[in-house]
C-alpha cells in the first residue's frame, strides 16, 4: 500500500514537471533520462500536408549550446513552417535509440537525430530506410554506412580548436604560458578543442602548459584551479577554456588577485560556445576571443528537407557548419546580437 | 531403534560456553505421528531442533534415522535435508516474488538448465495432493500467509523428508488458517510421515498431537502420550513444579482486599489492539501491585502494550482517576503517569550507543519537551542519584549502556522511569535473564513503590516471583484474559489450573 | 569503554593523551588534516602563506591557500551540518543535495530576475529571494522526509527521484534560460563585501555552525535524532516520535540546501543547471564518513564531520595545487579516501590504539635500562 502511494506520489509530481513544462514553453521541456514523447502523434487526421519529422536530441539543460540548438530546432520547425515535429530528449544513446525505433513506428516523414554516442545505431537506421524514412544527422556523427543516411550537418570540433588557436599564435607573443581548462574528459568537444592546442605545444619551443586539468565544463572548479595557480605564485599570460563558463570561472579568480586581462591585460583569456553574455565580455574588452560552436543546424536542415521533398539531392552529404572565431579587437553590437546564443 | 521409529535421537548433549543447553535429552519420533515438542523460553528446544538440522553440532550423543544402519553425522543443513529431515520456520523464507512452483524448486534443480514446464506440472501435482489452494504460476506474495507456510511444507514434502520439523507455524495464521494447517498436517500424518510441532499454544498441542516431549533448563523431563497427560500436567511440568509440591507459600504480605481499593488509578474496558489479543478489562488500585500470567505467547505483553499505546489500540475506554482518557501514543500514556518498562530489553528497552546517563534521563526529558533539555549539571545529577540509589555497576554516567550487563542495563530502564515519578508503572519480565540478585533487589523495589502508593503491574514467567510480589493476577490464555485471581485463589497449582483451562487439577 | 578508563589510568602523561586522543571520534578528520599540513608543509611551506592585497575592483582582500580552502568549503560545511543529522536520525544519506541546491539557486534568481533573464534591475529584494528559496528548499526536503520517514522507503532510494529530476525542475523554474545578474551587491555574498578582505561564505558558514551548536545545545535534536538512529522501538516507548524526527531532519538538510545554493549562484551571479553543485552529495556524505560517524546511523560527533568537510576541499585544493593529471584526479582522491575511511574504521582504531600500547611498554623497559 506504501509503495503504491510512494509510486503515485512520484508519478504526479513527474506529471507535474511535464505538464508545467509544456505551458510554459510549447513542446515540453527535457524529461531528464527518458525518451519524452511531448509533441503530438506523428498519425493524428487532418493535418495530412505537413510533414512529420521526428527529432531526437540531447537533453537541452545540458548547456547554453544545447538549449540554443533545442530552442533554433523549435523555431524553425513549426507548422507554420509546414512540418508537424516531435521530440525526444535524451542524453543515454540506448534511450535515443529505442525513441528512434519508435519514430519508426509511428512512420514519420523525417528522422533527425543528435547522438548521444557513436555506436549502435545501424539496425535502427537500416529499420528507417526499409520504412522509406528519410534519416538526417545534425550536430553529432555516427559510426554507421553513410548510405543510411543522406545528409549530417556537424561542428567540426578539431576546426574549432585549431581556429582558436592559430588566432592565439597570430598574437606573436614572445613566450605563451597557458593554463589550459579542459570539458568532461572524453567528449568530443574537449579532444577536439585539446588536441589542436596539444599539437602547437608539442611543435612550439615558446608554448608551454603551465596547468592542464579537467573543470568539467564546471565555472566554479575552474575558478579553483586558476585560483591554486596564482596561490602559487605559477607565472601565467593565456587561459584557454573549452567553454565560456569556465572562462568565466577563470576570470573571477584573476579579478580576485588583480590580474588584469582582456584587451591590453597582461592575460590573455579565450573561451568557447559564444554565449552572448561572453561576446558582451569580448565587446568590453574583458576577454580576448570566443570561438563559436554553431548550435544553429535547423535552416540547414529545413532547406535539406524541402529540396529533397521537391525530388533535389542534397548537394554534400556532409556539411560542415561554419564556425567563426571573435576577437576582441574586431566584434560589434552586431556580431553580438546574431550569433549570441 | 524401537519399532516404527523413523528417528531416534539419544543422549544428545550441546554446550555453549558457559552455559549447557542440553543434557542428556532422548527424543524418539514414530512413524506417522505428531510429536509435540514443549517447553519454556530456554528449555533447549530449539537447540535440540538446531542440533536435528545441523545448524548446531552436537557434543555428545548418536542419532539414528530409518533406513541408515548406525548412527548419522549430521553436520549441515545440507546434510539434514539429504537425510530426509526439512524444516518449516516461523519466518517464512521462501521469495514472495517468485512463484509457487520456482519457490517449491529453488536449489532443487541439477545442472544449468530447468524444465519449466516439468517443474510446474509437478508443482502443481504436490498442491493437489495435499489439497493446497494455490497454484504453481501464482507469485507467492499474492497468497495468504497460511498459504505461503503450505507451500513451504509442500516444498518439503516433495524432498521425500521423512522427519518435518514444524517450528511455531501458527504463530501468525488465524484461526482458519490454523484449521487448514492441522487438516494439511493430518494428511502427512497419514501418509506416515512423522512431524515435530514445536508451538506455544496449548490447545494446538492437545488438537493435534499424539504424543509430547518436556525439556525443561536443557534437559529431558519426559515423553508422554497425550491422553496420558492433562493440561495441567504439562504446565506443572514446563515450569518444574509437581502438583505434590505446589503448596501455597503465600502468606507473609497482607492480601488486598477489595474495602481498600476505593476508585481505581486506571481502568481499562474492553481493550483491544493492533497486536491481536481478544477485547479486554481490566483495573489497578492505588497501591496496589497486580500481574498478567500465562504462557509465553500467551498475550500478556500485548495487554500492557495496549494499556502503554505502545500498539495501536483498536477499541475500548480508558478511565484514569475515573476520567476518560485517549492514549494514542506512549507520550500520552507518560504524560498521564505512567511508566513502562518493556519485555525485550535489547530491542525495546536502551538505546545502547547512547550513555548511561543519557538513557536514564530520556523519559523525563522526553516529557520536558524538545525545547527545555536539561543542563548537564542537572542530568549528571540525576543519573548520579539513581546510579547510586539502584547501585547500577557502571564506569560512569559516560558509558554507553551496551556496555553494562543485562541486569545493569535493567536497572538504568527502571532508574529512567522511576525518575518520571509515575503513579502507574508496568514492568514487563523486568527480570529476564538477569542474575538472582538483582532479581531479589528488583522484586523489593517494586513492594517498596507499592507501599509508596504507587501502582505496579508486573509480568514474569516465575510464577514463584509473580506470587511474591503480586496481590492479584490476571491469567491469559490464547491472547485472551481467562480469570483472575486473588486472595487465596493465589497459589501455584490454582494458577496453573487456570492457564491450562479446560480440565481441572486432579 | 571501561578499558579506556583503565588504560587511561594506567599510562598518565603523553602516552595516554595520545592513546585517549586516538580513541575519540574526531581523531580521523584532524589526523587527516595534520597529515595534508605536513605533507604540504614540507613540499611547499609557502602553502601556508596569507597575504593582503587589492581585488580588481580595489577592495582588499586577505588571499592565500588557507583563504581559498576556506572560503571554498563553506557550502560543503553547511551541507555536511544537515547531511549527518540526516545520516544519525535515518542511517542513510540523501543523495539529491547537488540536484536540489540547482533548483535552490534557480529559484534565486527566478525571484530577482522575473520572467527577463537578464534583468537591469533586480525584480525582488535579494532578501525575498533568499526567503522564498529557503521555503522551496525545505519543500523538497519535507518531500525527501515524507518518503523516507512516512513511507519507509530507503533514503538513497528516496532522494533518487529528486537526484534524477532535480536539475530537470531547477531548468524549467527559469523556462531553460540561464539567467545573469548583473546588480553587484548580489555577488557580496559568494565573494567580499567591498572592505571586508574575508570572503562572505566564510561568515555564512560560521552563522550556520553556531546556530546548529545553538540548536544542539538549546534544543533536545541531538538526542532525539540520535535515539531514533540507534533505536526507533525504544525511543517510540519514550515518547519520541520517530518519524517526525526523521522527517524533520531532512527538512533542516532542505535549509542547509537553500543557503548552500544561493551561495553558489552568488559566486557567479548565475548558475549551470547541469553542473552547478554537481557531485557535491558525495563530498558531503565523505564529510560525514570522515568526521568517524556511522553512515547506518546513531551517535554524531556535528564538529567531527565539519571538520571532514575543510579536510575534503583542503585535499581537492592539494590536488589541483600540484597540478594533478586531470585525467588522474580522481583516482587521486579515491586513493585518499579509501585511505580515511580505512583509518576510520573501528577495527583500525583497535588496531592502532593496540599498536600504541604495545609501544608504551617497550619504551619504559628501555627507559628502566
Amino acid at each position: 500500500m506504501k509503495k503504491l502511494l510512494t509510486l503515485i506520489l512520484a508519478l504526479a509530481m513527474v506529471l507535474a514537471l511535464v505538464a508545467c513544462g509544456n505551458t510554459a514553453n510549447n513542446g515540453g521541456t527535457g524529461n531528464n533520462g527518458g525518451s519524452a514523447n511531448n509533441g503530438g502523434s506523428a498519425d493524428e487526421g487532418g493535418e495530412a500536408d505537413l510533414i512529420t519529422v521526428g527529432i531526437i536530441n540531447n537533453d537541452p539543460n545540458e548547456s547554453g549550446y544545447r538549449t540554443a540548438n533545442d530552442k533554433d530546432m523549435k523555431e524553425t520547425f513549426t507548422e507554420e513552417n509546414g512540418y508537424k515535429a516531435t521530440f525526444a530528449y535524451s542524453l543515454k544513446n540506448d534511450e535515443q535509440i529505442a525513441a528512434a525505433q519508435k519514430f519508426v513506428q509511428d512512420e514519420v516523414d523525417y528522422l533527425l537525430i543528435s547522438a548521444a554516442g557513436t555506436a549502435g545505431w545501424d539496425s535502427v537506421l537500416q529499420d528507417a530506410q526499409d520504412a522509406g524514412i528519410q534519416v538526417i544527422l545534425f550536430d553529432r556523427t555516427i559510426d554507421a554506412d553513410p548510405s543510411l543516411y543522406v545528409a549530417s550537418i556537424v561542428s567540426d570540433m578539431a576546426q574549432e580548436g585549431k581556429t582558436a588557436v592559430d588566432w592565439l599564435a597570430s598574437q606573436g607573443l614572445e613566450e605563451y604560458n597557458i593554463i589550459h581548462i579542459q570539458g568532461v574528459m572524453g567528449s568530443a568537444a574537449q579532444i577536439g578543442r585539446t588536441g589542436a592546442l596539444d599539437d602547437m605545444v608539442a611543435a612550439n619551443e615558446n608554448w608551454n602548459l603551465v596547468d592542464q586539468q579537467t573543470a568539467e565544463w564546471n565555472a566554479e572548479t575552474a575558478q579553483q584551479i586558476v585560483q591554486a595557480a596564482i596561490d602559487s605564485g605559477k607565472e601565467f599570460n593565456v587561459i584557454y577554456a573549452e567553454n565560456d563558463d569556465m572562462a568565466k570561472g577563470a576570470v573571477a579568480a584573476l579579478d580576485k588577485a588583480n590580474i588584469s586581462h582582456g584587451v591590453n591585460g597582461d592575460v590573455i583569456i579565450m573561451g568557447f560556445d559564444c554565449n552572448k553574455w561572453a561576446l558582451e565580455e569580448l565587446l568590453a574588452g574583458n576577454w580576448n576571443y570566443d570561438g563559436q560552436c554553431n548550435p544553429f543546424q535547423a535552416s540547414y536542415i529545413d532547406e535539406i528537407i524541402k529540396g529533397l521533398e521537391n525530388g533535389q539531392a542534397p548537394a554534400e552529404q556532409v556539411v560542415i557548419l561554419e564556425e567563426k572565431g571573435f576577437d576582441a579587437a574586431t566584434i560589434t553590437q552586431e556580431d553580438v546580437d546574431t550569433y549570441g546564443i | 531403534m524401537q519399532e516404527g521409529a523413523v528417528l531416534e535421537m539419544r543422549g544428545i548433549c550441546k554446550y555453549f560456553p558457559g552455559v549447557r543447553a542440553l543434557q542428556d535429552v532422548d527424543f524418539t519420533l514414530r512413524e506417522g505421528e505428531i510429536h509435540a515438542l514443549m517447553g519454556e523460553n530456554g528449555a533447549g528446544k530449539s537447540t535440540l531442533i538446531k542440533v536435528l538440522t545441523g545448524v548446531h553440532v552436537k557434543d555428545g550423543g548418536e542419532i539414528f534415522l530409518k533406513g541408515t544402519e548406525g548412527p548419522v553425522h549430521i553436520k549441515s543443513p545440507q546434510d539434514a535435508q539429504n537425510a530426509g529431515i526439512s524444516t518449516v520456520y516461523q519466518e517464512i523464507t521462501l521469495c514472495p516474488n517468485l512463484t509457487v512452483a520456482e519457490n517449491m524448486f529453488i536449489g532443487r534443480t541439477k545442472g544449468g538448465f530447468t524444465n519449466w514446464r516439468y517443474i510446474n506440472k509437478r508443482a502443481g501435482e504436490i498442491l493437489r495432493s495435499l489439497e493446497i489452494p494455490a497454484a504453481p504460476t501464482q507469485q507467492l506474495g499474492s497468497c495468504s500467509i497460511a498459504v505461503q507456510q503450505m507451500v513451504a511444507i509442500a516444498r518439503a514434502v516433495d524432498m521425500e523428508c521423512k522427519v518435518l520439523i514444524l517450528d511455531e507455524p501458527t504463530s501468525s495464521l488465524d484461526e482458519q488458517e490454523v484449521a487448514k494447517l492441522f487438516k494439511l498436517m493430518l494428511d502427512l500424518k497419514a501418509k506416515g510421515v512423522g512431524i515435530i510441532f514445536v508451538t506455544h499454544f496449548l490447545e494446538q498441542v492437545y488438537e493435534v498431537c499424539d504424543r509430547i516431549t518436556v525439556l525443561r533448563d536443557g534437559g529431558l523431563v519426559g515423553e508422554y502420550v497425550i491422553e496420558d497427560l492433562p493440561r495441567v500436567q504439562l504446565v506443572a511440568k514446563m515450569l518444574g513444579k509437581e502438583l505434590d509440591d505446589l503448596a501455597d507459600i503465600k502468606g507473609d504480605q497482607p492480601a488486598y482486599t477489595e474495602e481498600d481499593r476505593g476508585e481505581p488509578v486506571l481502568e481499562a474496558h474492553q481493550l483491544a489492539s493492533t497486536a491481536g489479543i481478544k477485547p479486554f478489562d481490566f483495573a489497578i488500585y492505588k497501591g496496589e501491585v497486580n500481574g498478567f500470567t500465562g504462557l509465553l505467547g500467551s498475550g500478556r505483553s500485548e495487554c500492557v502494550r495496549a494499556i502503554f499505546g505502545a500498539d495501536r489500540t483498536t477499541g475500548g475506554t480508558v478511565r484514569m482517576d475515573g476520567k476518560e482518557v485517549r492514549i494514542r501514543k506512549p507520550l500520552d500514556a507518560m504524560k498521564l503517569g505512567i511508566g513502562y518498562l518493556p519485555e525485550d530489553r535489547k530491542q525495546d528497552g536502551i538505546v545502547g550507543d547512547l550513555s548511561v546517563r543519557e538513557n536514564i534521563i530520556l523519559a523525563l526529558q522526553v516529557m520536558k519537551g524538545f525545547f527545555h533539555p536539561f543542563s548537564r549539571a542537572q542530568a549528571e545529577a540525576f543519573a548520579d542519584e539513581y546510579i547510586k540509589l539502584l547501585e547500577i555497576k557502571t564506569a560512569s554516567s559516560d558509558t554507553p549502556i551496551k556496555s553494562l550487563s543485562g541486569g545493569n542495563q535493567q536497572k538504568v530502564i527502571l532508574a529512567r522511569w522511576l525518575l518520571t515519578n509515575p503513579k502507574y508503572l508496568i514492568l514487563d519480565e523486568p527480570t529476564r535473564g538477569i542474575d538472582i540478585g538483582t532479581k531479589i533487589e528488583i522484586q523489593k523495589l517494586v513492594l517498596k513503590l507499592a507501599a509508596e502508593g504507587k501502582s505496579v503491574t508486573f509480568i514474569s514467567s516465575e510464577i514463584d516471583e509473580m506470587l511474591r510480589t503480586c496481590s492479584r493476577l490476571i491469567v491469559m490464555r490464547d491472547r485472551k484474559v481467562v480469570g483472575e485471581l486473588g486472595g487465596s485463589d493465589l497459589a501455584q497449582d490454582k494458577i496453573m489450573q487456570t492457564i491450562a483451562g479446560g480440565e481441572s487439577a486432579s | 569503554m571501561s578499558s579506556v578508563k583503565t588504560s587511561l589510568k594506567e599510562k598518565k602523561g603523553l602516552k595516554g593523551t595520545l592513546l585517549g586522543l586516538v580513541r575519540q571520534q574526531i581523531f580521523i578528520p584532524i589526523a587527516a588534516l595534520l597529515l595534508l599540513v605536513l605533507f604540504n608543509l614540507i613540499v611547499d611551506p609557502s602553502f601556508f602563506a596569507i597575504s593582503l592585497s587589492e581585488n580588481s575592483a580595489g577592495d582588499p582582500v586577505l588571499s592565500g591557500y588557507l583563504i581559498t580552502i576556506l572560503d571554498n568549503a563553506s557550502e560543503l560545511a553547511i551541507l555536511a551540518i544537515g547531511m549527518t543529522l540526516v545520516t544519525a536520525a535515518s542511517g542513510g544519506q540523501d543523495i539529491s543535495v547537488g540536484a536540489t541546491i540547482a533548483i535552490a539557486g534557480s529559484v534565486v534568481l527566478r525571484v530577482l530576475c522575473g520572467t527577463n533573464s537578464r534583468p537591469e534591475t533586480l525584480q525582488a529584494p535579494i532578501i525575498v529571494a533568499f526567503l522564498v528559496c529557503c521555503v522551496v528548499a525545505m519543500l523538497f526536503g519535507a518531500f525527501n522526509g515524507v518518503l523516507v520517514a512516512y513511507f519507509k522507503i530507503q533514503p538513497m532510494v528516496a532522494t533518487l527521484i529528486l537526484y534524477t529530476a532535480g536539475r530537470s525542475i531547477a531548468a524549467w523554474i527559469n523556462n531553460n534560460e540561464l539567467p545573469i545578474i548583473s546588480e553587484p551587491s548580489f555577488g557580496y555574498f559568494g565573494n567580499f563585501i567591498p572592505g571586508i578582505p574575508v570572503p562572505t561564505p566564510v561568515f555564512i558558514a560560521i552563522a550556520c555552525m553556531v546556530v546548529i551548536a545553538l540548536a544542539l545545545k538549546f534544543t533536545n535534536l541531538g538526542l532525539y535524532s540520535q535515539s531514533v538512529g540507534i533505536n526507533p522501538h525504544s525511543s517510540r516507548l519514550n515518547g519520541i516520535d520517530p518519524a517526525f524526527i526523521k522527517f524533520i531532519t531532512y527538512v533542516i538538510l532542505g535549509l542547509c540546501v537553500a543557503v548552500a545554493g544561493f551561495i553558489k549562484v552568488s559566486r557567479f551571479s548565475t548558475i549551470n543547471y547541469s553542473v552547478v553543485a554537481k557531485d557535491i552529495e558525495m563530498d558531503a556524505i565523505l564529510a560525514v564518513a570522515l568526521g568517524g560517524n556511522a553512515l547506518s546511523g546513531g551517535k554524531f560527533n556535528m564538529g567531527a564531520s565539519i571538520l571532514g568537510a575543510y579536510v575534503i576541499q583542503f585535499l581537492t585544493t592539494t590536488l589541483f595545487k600540484f597540478n594533478v593529471d586531470s585525467s588522474a584526479l580522481p583516482a587521486y582522491k579515491a586513493v585518499v579516501v579509501i585511505l580515511l575511511v580505512v583509518l576510520s574504521a573501528p577495527v583500525a582504531r583497535e588496531k592502532l590504539s593496540n599498536f600504541w600500547k604495545k609501544l608504551a611498554p617497550a619504551k619504559a623497559a628501555k627507559e628502566a635500562n
